[in-house]
């Protein structure tokens, strides 16, 4: 088995930022990551022969994104930088990896992971049906292939990159028919005094949502995304405003609300998890400085919860610096300090976004029995409740009883849905229904892999 | 009918390719949904209605968007980068 002193998963913000810190310090991190390219999500890079600028491709963030790459061009000639390459389990200081085919094994003393964030999806009857995306993959589609993700698009949901995808839509000559945001008007005024520590920040996102006006595109705020609806693919879309249903005809959608941290390696590494009430969900514990539960394991971005890329990038560092101080050597105290610093009013800004952008309390009620919940096996919202009905009320339980959670994706897509739909028909609170464990392979792997000794 | 629209980066090399046993073309850098969903409008059936699935979450996270490979080998359509003669088939997926 190949040895390494210190391994990060994830190439993203947080990722970059901890490998850069390391090499700084002397040290050789191994860097671990799933795609072809590093940069994460948000800041996912176009294939070499594309010739879109960074600006066209990043807009107000393109002085980041280009950093953040030439960053990693640079780190990737001094370290074991392993693209491509997919951690399937890790346990007792050991990570399974698996690099187009083959299969490995990887040591190691210390492990930043940083493995960013999937959208949060509240499912709606016909989002299975082609046309349908996330808005992470809706913007995927336009950075990393040029592409719209059909001809008349319209984008539904909540939280900061639905104004920003639509927007980004729209410049690059996409036909935007629509904006629901599930927030209403009034949400995003109380959140005001919270959003304007962040001043550049906020103006941004209000600059996204004047544009788009000025520019003609309807933004509809405090609706709801009903139903999704066409003969194999998408074809019209419908959303309630007070008692009033309208629709719209068009050939795609693309909808979440916010985003939604990727923990199953932390909690196969044995890391405690704790209930955040501003992310809705059970996430592994972090001290202020980046350390989880178990000794040697650090996590940063938004892997441990939703702070966003700039974030990430700090607490990519500060874990760096963390594993530094932790392992003997003598740190910059004083960036320590700035870091946290910049965290803390991070976190403070995000409850405002959580203000802005709240979650629809009421959607498991509204959600109606037939509405598919786990499109890997296709069980609805209906399965669930009958689940439920038979005294089934723990989550893990409930999965194995009725299959939710349990396809491919376990449970990506529909794990928190699921858990909202327990929760409500349970009458228990959302924090008392247990947490979805996570499973190796965290995802799925061929058969007959190849191994390499 | 195709369900993504290319909206730039359309000079690029043509990369022949095979799908469903028919001749199909996509541009140098287009994954494989990419190739697939500028030409048509489906991945894949789902394995309990057969009902059409064209992908979700574009980041190799929702695993609703595999094709099969000329050597039998099963990927994701989102992260597997188009390859000039490739073989590449779509399965119809089941009904329960």
């Amino acid at each position: 088995m190949k040895r390494k002193d210190i391994v990060i998963i994830g190439a993203g913000p947080a990722g970059i930022r901890a490998a850069q810190t390391l090499v700084a310090y002397g040290l050789q991190p191994c860097l671990i990551d799933e795609s072809l390219r590093g940069g994460g999500q948000i800041y996912r890079r176009q294939p070499d022969n594309f010739k879109r600028s960074p600006k066209k491709l990043y807009g107000f963030e393109a002085g980041k994104a280009v950093a953040l790459h030439s960053t990693l061009d640079r780190l990737a000639q001094d370290i074991d930088y392993r693209p491509q390459t997919l951690v399937w389990n890790a346990e007792n200081r050991v990570l399974d990896t698996l690099t187009e085919g083959v299969a490995d094994q990887l040591a190691y003393r210390q492990l930043i992971v940083a493995t960013g964030a999937t959208d949060r999806i509240l499912p709606v009857q016909g989002w299975t049906l082609p046309g349908v995306y996330s808005l992470g993959a809706a913007q995927i589609a336009l950075k990393f292939q040029a592409c719209a993700i059909g001809e008349r698009v319209v984008f539904a949901g909540s939280g900061p990159l639905l104004y920003l995808v639509a927007y980004q839509y729209a410049k690059a000559g996409a036909k935007v028919l629509a904006v629901l945001d599930g927030a209403p008007f009034s949400a995003q005024t109380r959140a005001l005094p919270a959003l304007i520590r962040q001043p550049l920040t906020l103006a941004k996102g209000v600059y996204y949502r004047s544009w788009l006006s000025a520019h003609g595109i309807p933004v509809h705020q405090g609706v709801q995304l009903e139903r999704i609806e066409g003969e194999h693919r998408v074809g019209s879309v419908s959303w309630r405003s007070g008692q009033q249903t309208h629709s719209l005809d068009c050939d795609a959608v693309a909808f979440a609300h916010a985003l939604r941290s990727e923990t199953q390696l932390a909690d196969l590494l044995g890391c405690a998890f704790s209930w955040s009430v501003l992310n809705r969900a059970w996430l592994p514990t972090r001290d202020s400085e980046g350390r989880s539960s178990v000794d040697g394991v650090y996590l940063a971005g938004d892997g441990a919860g939703i702070l966003g890329a700039d974030a990430a990038e700090m607490a990519g560092e500060l874990a760096a610096l963390t594993l530094l101080a932790d392992t003997g050597h003598t740190v910059d105290t004083r960036r320590v300090a700035t870091l946290k610093r910049k965290l803390a009013a991070i976190e403070r800004f995000r409850h405002g976004l959580e203000t802005a952008f709240p979650f629809p309390q009421d959607w498991a009620a509204r959600t109606a029995d037939n509405v598919i919940i786990c499109r890997c096996e296709e069980v609805t919202a209906g399965d669930i409740r009958q689940t439920v009905a038979q005294g089934h009320w723990e989550i893990n339980r409930v999965k194995a009883m009725c299959r939710v959670g349990m396809g491919r994706c376990q449970g990506r897509m529909c794990g928190l849905a699921a858990c909202e739909i327990v929760a409500q028909s349970c009458g228990r609170e959302l924090s008392g229904i247990g947490r979805l464990r996570g499973q190796a392979p965290i995802k799925p792997l061929p058969f007959g892999l190849e191994t390499e000794r | 009918m195709a369900l993504l629209k290319r909206l730039a980066e359309k000079h690029r090399a043509t990369l022949p390719f095979t799908l469903d046993g028919q001749p199909a073309s996509g541009l140098q850098g287009d994954t494989l949904l990419t190739a697939v969903l500028t030409a048509g409008d489906y991945l894949r059936g789902s394995d309990f209605s057969a009902e059409p699935r064209a992908g979700f979450c574009l980041m190799g996270a929702c695993q609703d968007c595999w094709v099969k490979l000329e050597d039998g080998r099963r990927v994701r359509a989102c992260s597997t980068l188009l390859e000039a003669g490739q073989v590449v088939s779509r399965e119809p997926g089941r009904r329960s």
